[in-house]
């Protein structure tokens, strides 16, 4: 018998990205209600950056989190809502206020290699009594063997499921597959292992797929694909395809697709599409959430903003380097100069 | 021609203490006496020693047995060490300058403290990040309101020591607090990112602060050109990549203005590589600093006009 999957759904965090971390209580509220009434078992609900993101460099909330998370709170009856927290923008104390609030899990980002900044949340979150997750983000960075060491670190540390996350949506296929058979034969029966992919070459759902056939136990996606660059993998496609595949995940995909159209649909701000700069995204390995803050710097310097995520990725800026959009875009308009004047 | 210099140890041989030996054995002020670990297989102690310094891995115990006593002690172990060392550095009349983040002293930027700031038994370096952006914070709250105040410190993984790793938070924290109390924010904020790439990044800032939409812009960023001028004379490396970036309100700030710094920071190289300038805005701040205690030792009456030669 093939084994069950828990589709994890990120449209109140990740979805914060494409909605430029406007997110009302009515929407957190109608959203959960929604996915709790289909069977999600896990909810995340934090700014796009994770806990504390609310700032100049990655924007600020309309609505503080934790109003947030308080509401999400109040309207799961079965679903167990999750917090992000990205060590070096959220600390301890943050995750201590979202625990108070009724937040029973936590998911801890660090870029792939650095999973060791990350020791000192999960220690915390364990004494907390949170479920833990571990996101290493931008996987496409390490290869297989060093993303499984990364792995460990954080099981070591307390983690319950370390995810391989394909921020950049650059993973394609066995690139995703390859690194979640890593993280399982190095985790065995210490921790779970994870997939969150993005659309922005358009494998997440296949990508998906793969990662439960290579022992993936847990999978991220988003209603209406809601979610920073392309969007993530949409929630009711995974839902429809492990449907189909015999996979059980425990959720309603008729209501999560009646949630899609009618709850997250009419509120969304725009909807995700594999556009010039998300595959560009995608092809060069850029953090997906630098996408608006890259439309933002092109509209305000008169660069193309694909051209500012190419030299992103050439740069290899990591998660949280959002500040580095305004310095490539300042670049190339003084290039541009320089060639003007030539 | 040989002046009158302030007799000094370095307790913590380890890269930041190597570096700071380094930039002090240039200095006209300070005299590096003695190099102090607790391991006796200690590089860095075989380091000093052979570079002339007395070594010993007899901790503080040993330090205070000196004959010659200090003025100053420079501390780079931990937090914890120094806690436990700080109360007998004072009783024995010995100047601190705390380069952990054991924070029992005030809070110490060289470019925004008056020397006679300086005239405490124990001065803490801050962090880091914070040497390196509350110099700008200051700058711009020197000349307009800023109620808010946010800053980005981005450093190489080769540059992020096991200690910063296992307490980030501690980073995070006390560079935010560092924002307000010596910047001059009402309210600060401070990220830290670890890039792995290779061959490293050197470090980069980013300062945002929040300011009046009607705020004299040409003050602001004249204030700005100025502090890194003289940021610059300890820290050659320190740049501002371009000018400073003003920006109109924002439907989501609250009816500010922002100001954005984007600043570089390349390291002297003297013992750790250039592109750890997160390590070495340290060490170079807390060597200013000694020369500015130094300075005032050796001549109580010596005004804030007199400057330290270091870089």
């Amino acid at each position: 018998m093939t084994a069950p999957v828990r589709i994890v759904d990120t449209t109140l965090r990740d979805g914060s990205h494409a909605m430029a971390h406007r997110f009302t209580e009515q929407h957190v509220r109608d959203t959960v209600r929604a996915l709790d009434e289909a069977g999600v078992s896990l909810v995340e609900v934090t700014h796009g950056d994770g806990l504390g993101g609310s700032t100049f460099n990655y924007g600020f909330s309309l609505v503080d989190e934790r109003t947030l998370i308080a509401a999400a709170v109040e309207e799961a009856l079965q679903a167990r809502i999750a917090v992000l927290l990205l060590p070096g923008l959220g600390t301890v104390t943050d995750l201590r206020a979202a625990a108070d609030l009724g937040a029973g899990a936590v998911r801890i980002a660090t870029h792939c290699t650095e999973a060791d900044v990350s020791v000192q949340h999960f220690t915390a979150a364990r004494e907390l009594g949170l479920e833990t997750v571990g996101f290493l983000m931008l996987s496409h960075m390490a290869e297989p063997e060093m993303l499984a060491k990364q792995a460990r670190i954080m099981a070591d540390a307390g983690c319950q499921c370390v995810y391989v996350v394909d921020s950049a949506g650059a993973l394609i296929l066995e690139d995703a597959s390859d690194r979640v058979a890593a993280l399982v034969a190095e985790l065995g029966d210490d921790a779970q292992v994870g997939y969150h992919g993005h659309q922005n070459l358009s494998f997440g759902v296949a990508n998906s797929v793969l990662a439960h056939r290579a022992g993936a136990r847990q999978i991220d996606g988003s209603l209406v694909a809601l979610g920073a660059g392309a969007g993530n993998s949409p929630t009711e496609v995974l839902a429809a395809t492990f449907e189909r595949l015999g996979v059980e995940t425990g959720v309603d995909k008729d209501a999560l697709m009646d949630a899609a159209d009618n709850v997250v649909k009419p509120f969304i701000t725009r909807l995700p599409v594999m556009d010039r700069s998300s595959i560009v995204q995608g092809f060069a390995g850029v953090y997906s959430s630098f996408l608006l803050h890259a439309e933002r710097a092109a509209e305000r310097y008169g660069v193309p903003a694909h051209e500012i995520l190419y030299r992103v990725g050439e740069r290899r800026y990591v998660g949280g380097q959002e500040d580095m959009i305004i310095d490539i875009a300042l670049e190339l308009v003084e290039e541009k100069k320089n060639v003007a004047g030539a | 021609m040989t002046t009158p210099r302030a007799v000094a140890a370095i307790v913590g041989p380890g890269n930041i203490g190597t570096d700071l030996l380094a930039k002090l054995q240039r200095s006209d002020l300070v005299d590096v006496r003695y190099m102090v670990g607790v391991d006796p297989a200690s590089e860095g102690l075989a380091r000093a020693e052979a570079l002339g310094v007395e070594a010993s891995a007899g901790g503080v115990d040993w330090l205070l047995e000196r004959d010659e006593m200090p003025d100053l002690v420079f501390d780079a172990t931990s937090a914890k060490a120094h806690l436990a060392a700080a109360p007998r550095y004072a009783e024995a009349g010995i100047r601190a300058i705390d380069l952990t983040p054991a924070a029992t002293g005030p809070f110490t930027c060289p470019v925004v403290h008056p020397p006679e700031r300086l005239e405490v038994p124990n001065v803490n370096m801050i962090t880091c990040g914070g040497q390196a952006t509350i110099p700008i914070v200051h700058a711009v709250s020197s000349v307009t309101d800023v109620p808010y105040a946010e800053i980005v410190a981005s450093v190489s993984s080769r540059s992020a020591g096991p200690g910063t790793r296992a307490n980030i938070d501690e980073f995070t924290e006390t560079t935010a607090r560092g924002i307000e109390v010596v910047g001059g924010a009402r309210r600060g904020k401070a990220v830290i990112i670890i890039n792995p790439m290779e061959p490293p990044m050197i470090m980069r800032d980013t300062v945002f602060c929040a300011i009046d939409p009607d705020a004299d812009r040409a003050a602001v960023a004249q204030s700005i050109h100025d502090t890194v001028r003289r940021v610059q004379e300890y820290v050659p490396g320190y740049t501002l990549k371009a000018e400073p970036q003003f920006d109109d309100p924002r439907p989501d700030w609250n009816g500010r203005a922002r100001v954005g710094v984007f600043l570089e920071v390349a390291g002297g190289g003297d013992y750790l590589p250039a592109y750890a300038g997160n390590l070495d805005i340290m060490t170079a701040a807390a060597a200013r600093v000694g020369e500015l205690m130094a300075e005032r030792l050796l001549d109580p009456n010596s005004g804030p006009e007199k400057k330290a030669v270091h870089a």
